[in-house]
């Protein structure tokens, strides 16, 4: 359902991303791992059709994603780290907005916009300026936003920050329930919690590159990591703790 | 105890961040498409030539006027400074809402160890700069007209330096004074109240403008009972309690050699005085008010934007439908956008009584290439006008949709269709308040039908033109990270739109008003009206112009915004 191919992103001399290959095949949830700055932010936006490749292909649902971005985004719901929406748009005329992005409207569309709400918890809200909605709430606002046109795949940039538990937990089961029915999710995060529980496969990135991929058991084979927790042979991946570091800056 | 404990960042320092992204930016800028500097080089270099040329012969003739030329000099320097002033005042206020209330730095430096009076200082510093560069720049022309006029000598560029300094740090002060006041009566980002009164007070400052001037007296010697009193009002200041009199004095002090040291005393003493009120104000109120403009969301609607609108809109696609809904939603509920139409009433009621006013069909015989100048005049005002209308009101929708691109990226919405949009949603209105002031004053100023269909046809075309301008110049230097939208158009970006807008202004007269004017004398002396080839070939060079400048503007912007990065 996503596939990249030697995808390569560089702003001037620095190259964030740095030769992608991947594919998440439907009914899957794939989970981008990494430390900041690592590039899963880049990838993802790349596959959004945010960011342009300075090398390399993105192909969602068959369709590239460079030369035919319509066909692409109409399979794709996108859900950035940060949530941005129009401060003065009420939450539901901001999820009619979005869902007529996609050429949807009418009353299949109200219908599921009340879905949502209902869903997040938001419906008495549905009628109030989002410049009055706080963090968590904005946030479910576009995760909304992004399933409200019915896509295939969900690409999806840290889905939890912001989220109090209860939202979390409801959101884990919604991305389930999707891959489930056929979806594919592809998700960005750096908890590791978050990743081990969700995901049926894993792709650590470092420095721009992917250093492993696979399912949890696959990792530790390829890491040679014995039984160690997703914590340990993550850091052994990418570099550790840095004892001394924290010794350093503790005793100035 | 940590050695630093008591000491506090220097003025410098807190402001680092600010001048190193400013010389970020230009770096960027000049590591940029050398043909979009050497455009911006070129429109920069021409709209300063044209003012200086203008200034130029303006004083050069002042001057030889017998008795009263030094006279008229300084007047006119104190109206042009007194003009620049309101300018200043609403621009500091507008400036200082951002600056001091609403920028995305305050929350760092508000829980830093940094005390009022450097915060304040900081603060003041970055409002004065945002909102007087392009003042300073204006002035640059007109001051050194001045120098070269009157001979000032290698010593000029400094006296005007220090002149303009604390010319310019009193309205900053008094703008950002008012600010933290109308903050501690109304939240920052409740500016629906606010934002009237300030609508209300540039009217009244306009008002007061018109008063102070008095032009139609000094444009009319005649009215005087003899030539004394003339001299006694040119000589009495208009404005004696405004720093633009001070300065101008000072000016005019150093270029006709006489030696008053007072004008110098008042500037510097005043800017001294303010800057000790605004220290004591932001230390008594900043805090207060600063707490409070977190607190103030909008939560509930208080209408909705439907109607026959929304039904006829019922016709288009969804996506383009929903995109035009949002922009007017979004206009109509942001008040820093909304309320810059009261600005734009005062402006045109201004504009129209000032047309109405002049003398020209009041008995006396005027001659008929005045006539035809001041027609000519009028389409150039009127262009001016919608240039600046558009710049208020085209030239930042690409900026305002900032933070929320993601979402117009991620979707399959072309930008094309987006850039579409954004161009008629604000052609459509801009239009009609073209040909509703173009025919309105023509009428006003009883033209002959030929000049009005000139006029109506030059200024729709025009509007068509200046539109595409001001929504590429907006792709082209977008202020995505901007916390007040009524700061987007005094932006470089905005600046050097208004250039270029008003540079293909006067190219478009220049080209029509020879062959008119030939036209129009001809048709004055009962010839028979023949549409000679030369004005053909001028409607067609103006025709092709002005379509070029709609075309190849949008054509860049979509290409543009399609290579943009988020």
């Amino acid at each position: 359902m996503i596939r990249l191919t030697g995808l390569v992103k560089r702003y001037g001399k620095f190259t964030a991303v740095d030769g992608v290959d991947l594919e998440v095949p439907r009914g899957e949830l794939f989970g981008l791992l990494g430390p900041n700055g690592a590039g899963k932010t880049t990838t993802i936006r790349m596959i959004a059709g945010i960011l342009r490749p300075t090398a390399g292909t993105v192909e969602v649902g068959g369709f590239n994603v460079q030369r035919q971005p319509l066909e692409a985004k109409h399979r794709m719901g996108y859900i950035p780290d940060r949530p941005f929406v129009y401060d003065k748009l009420t939450g539901g005329e901001f999820l009619r907005f979005a869902a007529a992005l996609y050429g949807q409207d009418g009353p299949v569309v109200e219908r599921r916009i009340d879905e949502l709400l209902d869903l997040f918890e938001l419906t008495q809200w549905k009628n109030e300026l989002t410049e009055s909605y706080s963090h968590g709430m904005r946030q479910k606002l576009i995760i909304s936003g992004a399933l409200v046109h019915r896509p295939d795949v969900i690409v999806v940039d840290e889905p939890m920050v912001g989220l109090d538990p209860k939202s979390a937990r409801l959101l884990k089961d919604l991305f389930r329930q999707f891959v489930d029915r056929g979806g594919t999710v592809l998700m960005s995060t750096h908890t590791l919690e978050v990743a081990e529980q969700m995901c049926d496969r894993i792709a650590i990135v470092y420095r721009g590159r992917i250093a492993a991929h696979g399912t949890m058991s696959e990792l530790r084979e390829q890491t040679a990591s014995g039984d160690l927790s997703l914590e340990a042979l993550f850091l052994k991946l990418t570099g550790g703790l840095g004892d001394h570091q924290l010794d350093a800056v503790l005793e100035a | 105890m940590p050695a630093g404990e008591r000491t506090q960042p220097a003025l410098w320092t807190i402001l680092t961040p600010k001048w190193r992204g400013a010389l970020a930016r230009l770096r960027q800028e000049r590591s940029g498409s050398r043909a979009r500097l050497l455009l911006v080089t070129i429109t920069g270099l021409a709209f300063w030539s044209a003012i200086f040329g203008v200034a130029y012969r303006v004083l050069s003739y002042i001057q030889r006027v017998p008795d009263i030329g030094e006279l008229l000099a300084g007047k006119v320097l104190a109206g042009v400074l007194l003009a620049f002033l309101t300018i200043l005042l609403l621009s500091n206020i507008i400036t200082a809402l951002s600056t001091f209330f609403l920028a995305r730095d305050l929350d760092l430096l508000v829980a830093a160890p940094v005390g009022g009076t450097r915060l304040y200082l900081a603060k003041l510093a970055e409002t004065a700069v945002h909102s007087s560069w392009m003042v300073a720049l204006l002035a640059l022309p007109i001051l050194t007209a001045y120098g070269m006029v009157f001979a000032g000598g290698p010593l000029f560029p400094l006296v005007a330096i220090a002149a303009l300094v604390p010319y310019l740090i009193l309205p900053a002060v008094v703008g950002t004074v008012i600010t933290v006041l109308l903050v501690n009566v109304f939240p920052a980002r409740r500016t629906r109240e606010l934002l009237t009164l300030l609508g209300l007070g540039a009217l009244a400052a306009v008002v007061l403008f018109l008063r102070f001037m008095r032009p139609e007296q000094l444009a009319r010697p005649e009215g005087f009972q003899n030539f004394v009193d003339y001299l006694v009002a040119l000589r009495t200041p208009t404005s004696p309690l405004f720093p633009s009199e001070w300065a101008a004095e000072m000016l005019m002090n150093w270029l006709l050699q006489v030696s008053d040291p007072m004008p110098v005393v008042r500037l510097w003493g005043a800017a001294a005085v303010a800057l000790a009120v605004g220290v004591l104000v932001h230390r008594r109120l900043f805090r207060l008010g600063y707490s409070k403009a977190q607190e103030g969301a909008e939560r509930k609607l208080r209408r909705r934007v439907r109607g026959p609108l929304d039904d006829l809109l019922r016709l288009l696609p969804p996506a383009k439908r929903e995109f035009l809904l949002k922009d007017m939603r979004l206009f109509f509920r942001d008040n820093s956008q909304w309320s810059q139409l009261i600005l734009l009433t005062v402006l045109l009621i201004i504009y129209i009584f000032n047309i109405r006013s002049l003398p020209i069909h009041s008995g006396e015989r005027i001659p008929f290439s005045l006539v035809t100048i001041i027609s000519f005049l009028n389409l150039g005002l009127a262009g001016f006008v919608l240039a600046a209308v558009a710049a208020r009101f085209i030239f930042p929708g690409v900026s305002l949709e900032g933070r929320q691109m993601w979402l117009l990226r991620s979707s399959p919405l072309d930008p094309r269709a987006m850039l579409w949009s954004k161009y008629w949603i604000g052609t459509i209105p801009l239009l009609v308040l073209a040909l509703a002031i173009t025919v309105l004053t023509n009428w006003l100023l009883q033209v002959s039908e030929f000049m009005m269909a000139v006029s109506v046809a030059t200024i729709l075309l025009y509007t068509l033109a200046v539109s595409a301008l001001a929504l590429t110049f907006g792709v082209f230097y977008p202020q995505f990270g901007t916390e007040n939208a009524a700061q987007i158009p005094t932006s470089f970006g905005g600046v050097v739109y208004m250039m270029a807008s008003l540079c293909l202004l006067a190219v478009v007269i220049m080209i029509e008003a020879v062959p008119v004017t030939a036209y129009l004398r001809s048709w004055q002396r009962g010839e028979p009206a023949i549409l000679t080839p030369e004005l053909f070939a001028a409607g067609a060079a103006v025709v092709i112009i002005l379509g070029a400048a709609t075309i190849v503007p949008l054509r860049l912007g979509v290409r543009r915004i399609e290579q943009m990065e988020f």
